[in-house]
Order: C-alpha cells, then sequence, then structure tokens
C-alpha cells in the first residue's frame, strides 16, 4: 500500500516529467507580422509583374492589338465594373460554380467512402476514377453539347466532370492515409459502422479530404471556364467565359487579358479567402505546423 | 483508498473472464500460423493479472481476443464485466480532439449526454492527474501525459458505459514499452492507484519480468508457437527479487527451448 507521503512524492515527480517534457507551444507572430509576411511578397511579385508588362509595352515590341498597356486593360475592367457589367458576369459564373462544386461534394463524398471502404467498389471504379482526373473536362464539352444542347444542364455537366474526381480521390487517400490503429482503438471504445465512419473515420479522413475539396474547386472553375467559353448561347446569359469568348471575337485584347485576369481574381480569392485559412485551422489543430 | 468511480462492490461471480481451451490460427492450409493453443485463464474480479511472453508468442492476440477485436478459431471466452476497456503501445489518440474530447469520446458512443459527459471526462481526468491539461490536444502532451489521456479514455469505456456495479475490466497492451524509464516508472505507480481506487480487473501484457512482478497479483507465463499457459506465479507473498529471478530463469528456457525446434 502506498502511504499518503509516497503518493505525494509520486505527484510532484509526475509533475516535473509534465512540465520538462511537455512540447514547447511556439507562440504565433503577431498581426501585424503574419500579413507582412504572407501578403508583402506576393504583392512584391505582382508588382514587379507590372512593371516588366508596362516596359515591355513601351519597348513596343509587339503591335498594341497583341499586348496591351496595363492602364487600357484596367480601363476595361473599371469600364465593366462601372457598367455593372463584371458585377453580372461574376455572379453568373460564381454562383454556377458554387452550386456546381457543392453538388460535386454532395456525390462525391458518398462515393469516395464507398471507393474506400469497399473493396469489389475500389477494384471496379478505382482506378477509372483516378484515369477521370487527368482527362481534361473541356473535353466532355461537345459531347454535353450533343446530350443537353446548350443549356446549363452541360455546363454542370461539365463542372461535374471536372471536380467530383478530385474531390472522391481525396477522400479516398485522406482514408488510405489513416493510420490503421485509430479504427482499431474506435472499435475497442465500442464504435458500430456507422458510427466509426461518423466520429474517426471522418475526421481522420479530413486533410486528404480538404486537400481533395481544394482541387475539386480548382477543378470546378476550371471546367466551368471551359465549358463557358466553348458552349455560348443567349440561353446560357453571359457568365466570364461567354466575356472571355466575346473580347476574342471582337478583337479586343484588352478584354480578354481583363477577363483572364478576373478568372484568376475569383480562383486565387477563393482559395486564398476559404481555403487556405480552413485547412490552416485544421492543420494546426492537429500539430502538423509544418507546411505552414 | 476511497472508490470514488464506481461503489467497490464485492462482486459474487468468481471470474471477470474466463477463457477455455482457446485457439486461434491466422491464415488457411500449409500457410496458417497457430498463435495459440489450448489457452485456459481467469481472472477475477478486481484482480491485476500480468501476461508475460516472449516477443510474438501471442500476447498480443490473446488480448484482442478478449477485447473481442477478433474472434478465437475454436475455444470459448466468457466476460461477466462490462465493455472491456483497452489500451495499446500508443496512446493512440484522436490528433483532432482535445485529451478531455478524447476521453468523452466512448461515452459519446454510448449515447451519453453531454453534462454526463463532461462531468465523468473531467473525474476520469483527474484520476490521471490531468485535470489542468483537458483542453490541450495531443500533441501538446508528453509520451507520458499521452498514455495517461489514453488510461484515462480506456476507463470511460468500461466504466462509462456500466451500469453501477458491474465490474471493469482493463486490457493493457505493453503501454509503457515506448515511454522512457523514469515515466515508466511514474505510469506504473499511477496504473496501480488507479487500480485500488477503481477496483477494475486487469490483464496487462508485457515482456517485461520486472514490470509484471511489480504490478501484478499474479504473473502468467505464456510459451511460444503455439502460445500456451506454462506457469502461474502469485506475487502477493514472496521476495520480490526471488521471484523475479525464478520467472527470469523460466522465461529463458521456453525461448531457447525453440532454438533447437
Ligand atoms: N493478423 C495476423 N496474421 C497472421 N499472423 C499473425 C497475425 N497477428 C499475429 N500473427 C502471428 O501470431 C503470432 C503472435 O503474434 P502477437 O500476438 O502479436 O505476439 P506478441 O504480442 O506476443 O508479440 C506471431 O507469430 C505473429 O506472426
Ligand atoms: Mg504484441
Amino acid at each position: 500500500m502506498a502511504t499518503p507521503r509516497l503518493d505525494n512524492d509520486l505527484a510532484a515527480v509526475g509533475a516535473g516529467l509534465d512540465a520538462l517534457d511537455a512540447p514547447n507551444q511556439e507562440q504565433r507572430p503577431s498581426l501585424g507580422r503574419r500579413f507582412l509576411r504572407t501578403a508583402v511578397p506576393p504583392l512584391i511579385a505582382f508588382a514587379l509583374l507590372l512593371g516588366v508588362w508596362q516596359a515591355l509595352w513601351a519597348a513596343a515590341f509587339w503591335p498594341e492589338y497583341q499586348l496591351p498597356s496595363p492602364s487600357s486593360v484596367w480601363a476595361a475592367v473599371a469600364e465593366a465594373i462601372e457598367t455593372g457589367r463584371a458585377l453580372d458576369v461574376l455572379w453568373t459564373s460564381v454562383h454556377r460554380a458554387v452550386l456546381g462544386f457543392l453538388t460535386a461534394v454532395l456525390i462525391a463524398t458518398p462515393l469516395g467512402l464507398l471507393i474506400a471502404k469497399v473493396r469489389v467498389v475500389r477494384a471496379a471504379i478505382g482506378s477509372l476514377l483516378s484515369g477521370l482526373q487527368s482527362l481534361p473536362s473541356v473535353a466532355w464539352v461537345p459531347a454535353g453539347i450533343l446530350w443537353f444542347g446548350a443549356t446549363p444542364s452541360t455546363i454542370y455537366f461539365v463542372v461535374l466532370m471536372g471536380s467530383v474526381p478530385s474531390i472522391a480521390n481525396g477522400l479516398v487517400a485522406g482514408v488510405d492515409q489513416i493510420p490503421p490503429l485509430l479504427p482499431r482503438v474506435g472499435q475497442a471504445l465500442g464504435a458500430g459502422r456507422l458510427a466509426a465512419a461518423r466520429h474517426i473515420l471522418l475526421p481522420a479522413a479530413l486533410p486528404g479530404y480538404l486537400a481533395g475539396l481544394k482541387q475539386g474547386w480548382a477543378f470546378s472553375w476550371r471546367s466551368l471556364m471551359a465549358a463557358e467559353i466553348i458552349a455560348t448561347s443567349p440561353q446560357l446569359g453571359e457568365g466570364l467565359g461567354q466575356y472571355l469568348h466575346n473580347g476574342s471575337s471582337l478583337n479586343d485584347i484588352s478584354m480578354v487579358i481583363a477577363a483572364i485576369f478576373l478568372i484568376l481574381l475569383v480562383g486565387v480569392g477563393i482559395e486564398l479567402l476559404l481555403f487556405r485559412p480552413l485547412e490552416r485551422a485544421v492543420l494546426r489543430a492537429r500539430g502538423l505546423t509544418g507546411a505552414l | 483508498m476511497t472508490a470514488t468511480l464506481e461503489p467497490a462492490a464485492q462482486s459474487t461471480l468468481d471470474a471477470a473472464v474466463t477463457l477455455s481451451s482457446v485457439r486461434k490460427s491466422f491464415g488457411h492450409g500449409a500457410n496458417s500460423v497457430l498463435a495459440l493453443d489450448g489457452v485456459d485463464l481467469r481472472v477475477a474480479p478486481g484482480e491485476f493479472v500480468c501476461l508475460l511472453g516472449a516477443s510474438g508468442c501471442g500476447k498480443s492476440t490473446l488480448l484482442n481476443l478478449v477485447a473481442g477485436l477478433d474472434a478465437p478459431t475454436s475455444g470459448s471466452i466468457r466476460l461477466t464485466t462490462s465493455r472491456p476497456a483497452v489500451m495499446f503501445q500508443e496512446a493512440a489518440l484522436m490528433p483532432w480532439l482535445t485529451a478531455a474530447r478524447n476521453v468523452e469520446l466512448p461515452l459519446r458512443l454510448a449515447g451519453l449526454k453531454r453534462g454526463a459527459r463532461r462531468e465523468k471526462a473531467g473525474e476520469l481526468l483527474s484520476l490521471v492527474r490531468l485535470a489542468e491539461a483537458g483542453h490541450k490536444r495531443p500533441h501538446e502532451l508528453s509520451g507520458g501525459m499521452r498514455q495517461r489521456v489514453a488510461l484515462a479514455r480506456a476507463l470511460a469505456s468500461t466504466l462509462g458505459s456500466a451500469e453501477e456495479g458491474t465490474p471493469g475490466l482493463l486490457l493493457m497492451d505493453e503501454p509503457f514499452a515506448a515511454l522512457d524509464a523514469i515515466t515508466r516508472d511514474v505510469l506504473q505507480a499511477e496504473l496501480v492507484r488507479v487500480w485500488r481506487e477503481t477496483s477494475t480487473a486487469i490483464l496487462f501484457v508485457t515482456h517485461d519480468v520486472r514490470e509484471a512482478v511489480r504490478l501484478a497479483q499474479r504473473v502468467v507465463l505464456l510459451s511460444s508457437r503455439p502460445g500456451r499457459v506454462v506457469r502461474e506465479w502469485s506475487t502477493v507473498d514472496g521476495d520480490e527479487p526471488a521471484l523475479i529471478n525464478d520467472i527470469t530463469t523460466r522465461l529463458r528456457e521456453v525461448i531457447s527451448g525453440h532454438a533447437a525446434a
């Protein structure tokens, strides 16, 4: 029997060990410093790019209809914003992309779980799904037009074909990377199949799933642009892709570059405002700060 | 000693777990491995038993069978306890949950309400002297602290799901083997304290004779390929060094018996 005194000694040794042994928590740098570290370098790079562009234009290596000046592109963007056209165009495209992406998530999540957990399903369609990832989704546009006509259905079809494989594959990779001990622990703690999926499998696979979502968003956006550039009809309204297409038809290089700029802006903006912080929060909570 | 978690109910049942002629083989046909052959073992409620054996003799296999993570090829395993709690060599905490949430997880799986979960997890964390660390994530804890959280979580899965009075059973698979000597020493003492306070039965697997003799009331030696119970020792009355010597000698005999084969 341990005497109370011995017990106290033990507690003291234990507390000492805890204090000595617990990993040190690195301090998070202040907000201003983080801004300096993350936002300033890309801004400088952008400014440099603009400078080079301006210089090339000033040197007049290429004719004006091939290389417009930064200011004329800016004028095209400003005009589109002022007339409200930019907002309409952005709204049309972004809401399509978001809707398509959310649908893709709803389809790809159960699909990914099935592939990851059911051996026959994996054998049957696992490699097909990875293969689909390397198929440019623009290849689906002609088929979509033949099947659905130049309608929104075609656009959503192409977006889904582009993003579902990425999301499902991300989830499969996430599940495959779960340490095998965790599901066993779950079983030992009394988790049934469904409870295990909800409380162990999905949270454990979250980093891979998020990576898949991020890529899935990029593919949605890209596929949408491909579909919008190729499939144009009055029925479809004017999205960013059609705006780009129109610029090209009008031989208006400023408008074309303005469209590319807006496409990039949306892609990068969603990545920076949504996925990057989400990924960071998830990885940081698990102590995986190496990549950040 | 006070029983804070469960009334120290004197069980009328004479065994927490009974194994009779348990056999376990892996694989089929010519490639099959016979891991356990005819294991008979009984653990009384509240008893602390150490299962000792060389690496690969089937200790983990046996523990998995008792835990219900695997089914025996033949023979029977009878449990009179609530769902056995299991602790592995690695803490295997869920990295996305805080220490307290990890302890709450089995209670959540058992369908306890949030308030009850919180309270029980708090009690169990104080039992392993981690009441202050409940908000920390696994990566912010030392190896020893993680293993204590794992102990609290294991206890939650056996005590939390039980009706009052059902004896608990804790299965531990070399839980301190990956820790440094000082931490292991402290945790061994902690474990004995927790065992006394909770009156749960413990089946503890180790390949370390000293650890077995220090912790257990009874030491059971398992042979290798296939695993069988070779001998048992009671540690209750007897001098420790002699017992350690005796068991070590026997363990060596068992292992060297395989050199010829
Ligand atoms: N899933 C399995 N498939 C095939 N053989 C296994 C499996 N698990 C364990 N074994 C074999 O059973 C024997 C006992 O293993 P184990 O119980 O892990 O030993 P211990 O925990 O005592 O080191 C070993 O020979 C091992 O190779
Ligand atoms: Mg083992």
